[in-house]
């Protein structure tokens, strides 16, 4: 292996570079800062998203570029997918601050840990070789143990950080070994390599690779949050602190669907069959349980966790349409989701106050009397997230399914469309309570004024790309046309 | 003339826009719509002339072909198109003459109504919707405009939608009406099934040239049995015809129809919408005369209702009710006609009693608005001396009514009786004899009422009498541009209508039906002197003596023969049980039927197992399954190792 460098290789790598420097210049900044000034490792944070975000559309990609040894990989797709990282961590950042800051803990290592994650996703996103994805992995994983856990004296923070972090690591070694047996049949790491080397293998073959398939599969399936490997998704989502479960549920969501693409398309397309029977079992599972038991939640933070399931079922139904339409459909349904759970965790944020976490159903009670424009965001929310026309949850599920038929699986789209019917019930419900119960409490909606905003922002450009749903459908075909 | 027809059928729409969607005034609504109507009634005037005076012919072209459903061999173009000829520049006449003097009535007799402007604008509607129906030149346009009136019908009945009565009398006029209007859909159907045209020229055109094929095609509607589809056809259009025409037993709905506003009673339900059954089966006469069976039906049907609602007519006592059975009874003799083969003689009654009927409706409405809303004849009587006008326009439209000569009515119902005499037609002697007989009922309950209202003892409260006002200008001048043709319109039409060739091309009759013929004839006054020596006049005659002796000259004598005839008093009250009937079987049948359907159906299966049930399934399996999620994290990773030994068994072993 050569691992000689390049001077173009350092352009390719530049926004990474930039992120990793950033990351480690406020960790020690942050260190000498005195409280007061705490503000300014956010803004630093901030503008490190802001400067990456800005490298990485200086080098958006003509075409696919392969860097350092064929390590990694600048193709549209992933430039839009880091886009759209940086772009949400953006926001996340901007929604937690307050609710941090109220609780105490405000500190740098929230930040630094969220840009190491981000790096992490990042190199996720990039990755063409087995062992720069679990690399990738582990950098975002490691963070977000440690941030779940950043709560230090919440008993609920350190059981969630403590099963997500051993729950993580089961999936970690089982996708390792996935990883380990493609490497035992192929004698290759490299992805492109990898599928040249399966594509003109012979049958005996096939058994081992899709023995190693099957731990990929659990592996990607654990980090997205397939049943049945969801359990820890529940549990760490309302035992964090409200701003790391919006940290946790949106990017590196986005991540592993990267992941998910580079490893089954990229690197094991000729296996196809068997990873679309795995993700068709196991999408059936995500929108069966996530729709059905959220019905029963009472905690709105957990109900999220199995409406993000179920959507994690819908997100799978393009992938194993097995075609660029499909791949293209499961872009658009992840960033729309992303979008959706964003807005869905800041209005918990932003109804959240000192001693007060507005982590119940009931306390979205009458929200139409107290801030008629807040229900209203959260309406828009909420019947994306229903798939009501014609918002953008809507475009997201119909593209979806109609690649779902497209592929000739009928039975599949209308028993998606049945468990839609019965998720639409819990979406319906907040509604109900916005607007037709009373309110218990009469506490005005504080926050500052960057978080109303991109709030307001945030449901409004669902309602806005749900009219012209052509612009993110045609960027979504556009990047994967270049892929492969 | 193109443009003229559009103009006569479009104005109407406007003037009814203008004045129902813009939120404009009074003066403009009735401004707007009499003017419409009036352009309509002048162009009409023209297109009379036109076609009937000059003899031009037919005007029949498709103007607008909305779509065209069917490809290959089967095509349906959905078209509007006009079919001008005799026939319909009467009707035109008719519908826009008498329309425009109720219009004119109604700025008097709506003068304190808060719904002024709607009013003005359903009647426009409504002629335009009559319009479209008499002027159609295909199945389809007529349908539209057979619903159209029937809509405007149902609006105007229920006009003032606060009472209970009339909207009660306006859901039944529109259930009534459903009956007949499925059964007439039905016929166009056949129509469409064994002509493949919905077009009159074409399907008239092919029963004219395959006469004997046409007349022996048959139908299997029920196993083993053959129809004459003909027969079929006509007696389906027919039900139709009943539930429009007010024909027994669907005339249920046309007496309580008066809970509308008069001039609407006048307009609609006399003079032109309920006589549109009688204009549709004299167009479909080419397809009527292939079948005896159908004109028998019709003969016997109209017979029922010209008799048995004159009996009616005798025992009512609110002035617009009597008036109403009288509408009936006449209708029954228009339809007698049409079963007898004699179309035009049906059409000669119907254009006469469109304008003696539309007379009596708006004299009748004048004596309410003087009595103050006040309509129980029992609490009038010597009216002559405070509305004289109303008086004399009453008289000759009552004299119409009985055919006394040589007013209008005369002509017409003479011409009726003297075709059902002529005819062999199965159930023509009952035919006969009914309308007959119904002579002298008419005679005496229009006598009847008349003497009632105007002569005899004031038996008004005082307070009543005091305030019994004149007649405004508005509304004395509608009744005598009405009473100057109920005198004249019999003598000048007979001879172009019954015995000249005003209908040919129009309507269609046998040769071996014919009932009039030229030969016979030798002028109306000739005509007159001969009705002298027949039976009906004399019974007519009758009519009016006994109602004399028994309202003028002894009053109490009615009283005793109710106590007398105890029983059959009581059927005539109850109108034969007709709308007990009703209320029992399909009305209350059907609800409980629907309340059954609802508790086992909706209730109980729908809401309670589909809905509620799979709701509830859900819901506990929801709550029972979450209990999977334990929080214990060695569950957790058992469940993970067991998704990894399934995905494993599935996909490798």
């Amino acid at each position: 292996m050569n691992l000689g460098f390049e001077s173009t290789d350092i352009i390719t790598l530049l926004p990474e570079i930039f992120l990793l420097t950033m990351a480690c210049f406020i960790l020690v900044v942050d260190v000498y800062l005195p409280e007061k000034l705490r503000h300014l490792t956010y803004q630093l944070a901030q503008g490190t998203l802001v400067g990456t975000l800005l490298l990485v559309i200086s080098i958006y990609p003509s075409s696919l570029t392969l860097a350092m040894d064929n390590m990694f990989i600048n193709d549209a797709m992933g430039a839009l997918l880091k886009l759209v990282i940086l772009a949400i961590v953006f926001v996340v950042f901007l929604y937690s601050r307050s609710y941090l800051q109220v609780r105490n803990i405000l500190k740098g290592e929230y930040f630094v840990l969220g840009l190491f994650a981000t790096l992490g996703m990042l190199i996720m996103v990039s990755a063409h070789n087995l062992l720069i994805i679990y690399l990738g992995l582990e950098l975002m994983s490691l963070s977000l143990y440690a941030m779940v856990a950043m709560h230090r004296d919440s008993a609920q923070a350190a059981e969630a950080a403590m099963k997500y972090f051993i729950l993580g690591a089961l999936a970690s070694g089982m996708l390792l070994y996935g990883m380990s047996i493609l490497y035992g049949v192929t004698g290759n790491l490299d992805l492109a390599a990898i599928a040249t080397n399966i594509s003109d293998a012979d049958s005996n073959k096939h058994t081992a690779l899709v023995f190693g398939l099957v731990f990929i599969v659990i592996g990607l399936a654990f980090k997205l949050g397939a049943v049945p490997f969801h359990m820890w998704i529940p549990d760490v989502y309302q035992g964090a602190p409200t701003a790391i479960t919006l940290f946790i549920s949106s990017a590196p969501k986005i991540a592993a669907f990267a992941i998910l693409m580079r490893l089954l398309v990229d690197g094991l397309s000729s296996l196809y069959v068997d990873w679309q029977g795995m993700l068709i079992l196991l999408s059936i599972l995500s929108m069966a349980t996530g729709n059905i038991i959220a019905i029963a939640q009472t905690n709105i933070k957990r109900m999220f966790a199995y409406s993000t399931i179920s959507h994690v079922g819908f997100l799978m139904l393009g992938v194993l349409s097995a075609n660029q339409a499909g791949y293209a459909a499961s872009l658009f349904y992840i960033i729309t989701y992303s979008l959706m759970g964003l807005g869905g965790f800041g209005m918990i944020l932003l109804l959240s106050r000192v001693g007060f976490e507005a982590e119940n159903l009931d306390d979205f009670k009458g929200l139409n009397e107290r801030s008629p424009w807040y229900a209203f965001i959260m309406l828009i929310l909420m019947l994306s997230m229903a798939g009501v026309p014609p918002l953008l949850g809507f475009w997201a599920k119909w593209s979806v399914l109609n690649q779902v038929i497209q592929a000739g699986f009928i039975w599949l789209a209308v028993l998606a469309v049945l468990f839609a019917v019965i998720g639409a019930f819990y979406y319906l419900r907040i509604i109900k309570l916005m607007y037709f119960d009373k309110s218990e409490d009469r506490t005005p909606i504080e926050a500052n004024m960057d978080m109303k905003i991109t709030l307001s922002i945030n449901g409004l450009i669902i309602l806005f790309l749900g009219l012209m749903p052509d612009m993110l459908m045609a960027k979504c075909l556009k990047v994967l046309q270049v892929l492969i | 003339m193109k443009n003229i027809y559009l103009i006569i059928v479009l104005a109407p729409l406007l003037g009814a826009i203008i004045a129902g969607l813009f939120n404009v005034s009074r003066r403009v609504a009735h401004t707007v719509t009499i003017g419409a109507v009036g352009i309509s009634f002048l162009l009409s005037l023209v297109v009379f002339k036109h076609i009937i005076l000059e003899g031009n012919p037919a005007f029949n072209e498709i103007l607008y072909t909305w779509l065209t459903i069917g490809n290959g061999s089967f095509s349906l173009p959905f078209e509007v198109g006009f079919l001008v000829d005799s026939l319909t520049a009467i009707m035109m006449l008719v519908v826009t003459f008498v329309s425009l003097m109720v219009h004119i009535y109604t700025v008097g007799y709506m003068h304190d109504d808060p719904g002024y402007q709607r009013f003005f604008s359903y009647i426009s509607l409504f002629t335009f919707s009559m319009l479209m129906l008499v002027m159609s030149n295909n199945f389809l346009q007529l349908f539209f405009g057979w619903e159209a009136v029937g809509l405007v019908s149902y609006l105007l009945i229920g006009f003032w939608y606060t009472r209970e009565t009339a909207i009660y009398a306006n859901l039944k006029a529109f259930l009534v009406n459903r009956v007949g209007d499925f059964g007439f859909l039905l016929g166009i159907a056949m129509v469409l099934m064994y002509f493949g045209s919905l077009n009159y020229t074409e399907v008239f055109g092919y029963v004219q040239q395959n006469e004997e094929l046409v007349q022996n095609a048959t139908i299997n509607l029920i196993p083993g049995y053959q129809w004459s589809i003909m027969t079929v056809t006509c007696i389906l259009l027919f039900i139709g015809a009943m539930g429009k025409s007010a024909q027994v037993p669907l005339h249920v709905w046309l007496p309580d129809s008066m809970e509308g506003p008069t001039p609407i009673s006048a307009l609609i339900h006399a003079a032109t919408m309920v006589t549109a059954g009688i204009f549709m089966v004299a167009r479909m006469s080419p397809l009527f005369e292939l079948s005896e069976t159908a004109l028998s039906f019709v003969l016997v049907i109209g017979a029922i209702t010209a008799l048995f609602m004159g009996f009616l007519g005798l025992v009512q006592n609110d002035i617009k009710r009597v008036v109403a059975y009288s509408t009936l009874s006449q209708l029954g003799y228009m339809t007698v006609a049409l079963g007898a083969s004699a179309y035009a003689a049906g059409i000669f009654h119907l254009f006469t009693h469109a304008f003696f009927k539309a007379l009596l409706f708006l004299a009748a409405g004048a004596v309410i608005i003087a009595m103050h809303h006040e309509q129980d004849i029992r609490k009038m009587g010597g009216l002559k001396k405070y509305m004289p006008i109303t008086y004399w326009v009453s008289l000759i439209g009552t004299l119409a009514l009985i055919g006394a000569p040589p007013f209008a009515g005369f002509f017409s119902k003479d011409a009726i009786i003297h075709a059902v005499a002529h005819s062999d037609r199965i159930g023509a002697n009952f035919a006969y004899f009914a309308v007959l007989f119904g002579v002298f009922i008419t005679a005496l309950y229009s006598f009847r009422l008349f003497f009632l209202v105007f002569h005899g003892k004031e038996r008004m409260d005082e307070h009543t009498r005091h305030h019994i006002t004149g007649t405004p200008k508005v509304v004395w001048i509608p009744l005598v541009a009405l009473a100057i043709p109920s005198v004249l319109a019999g003598m000048f039409a007979i001879g172009p209508m019954l015995y000249g060739n005003l209908f040919d091309g129009a309507i269609f009759v046998e040769h071996s039906h014919q009932a009039f013929h030229a030969d016979d004839y030798h002028g109306w006054f000739f005509f007159m002197l001969h009705g002298f020596m027949q039976l009906p006049l004399w019974f007519a005659a009758a009519g009016v003596g006994v109602a004399y002796y028994l309202y003028m000259k002894e009053p109490d004598l009615p009283e005793l023969i109710k106590g007398r005839f105890d029983t059959t008093y009581s059927i005539l009250i109850d109108k034969y049980g007709f709308d007990r009937f009703n209320d029992w079987f399909f009305a209350g049948g059907s609800r409980n039927i629907g309340t059954k359907l609802w508790q086992s159906g909706d209730v109980k299966w729908i809401d309670g197992v589909f809905v509620n049930g799979s709701a509830n399934l859900v819901g506990w399996f929801s709550s029972t399954v979450r209990y999977v999620q334990t929080g214990f994290l060695y569950h957790y990773a058992f469940a993970m190792i067991l998704g990894l030994a399934v995905l494993l068994a599935l996909f490798v072993f």
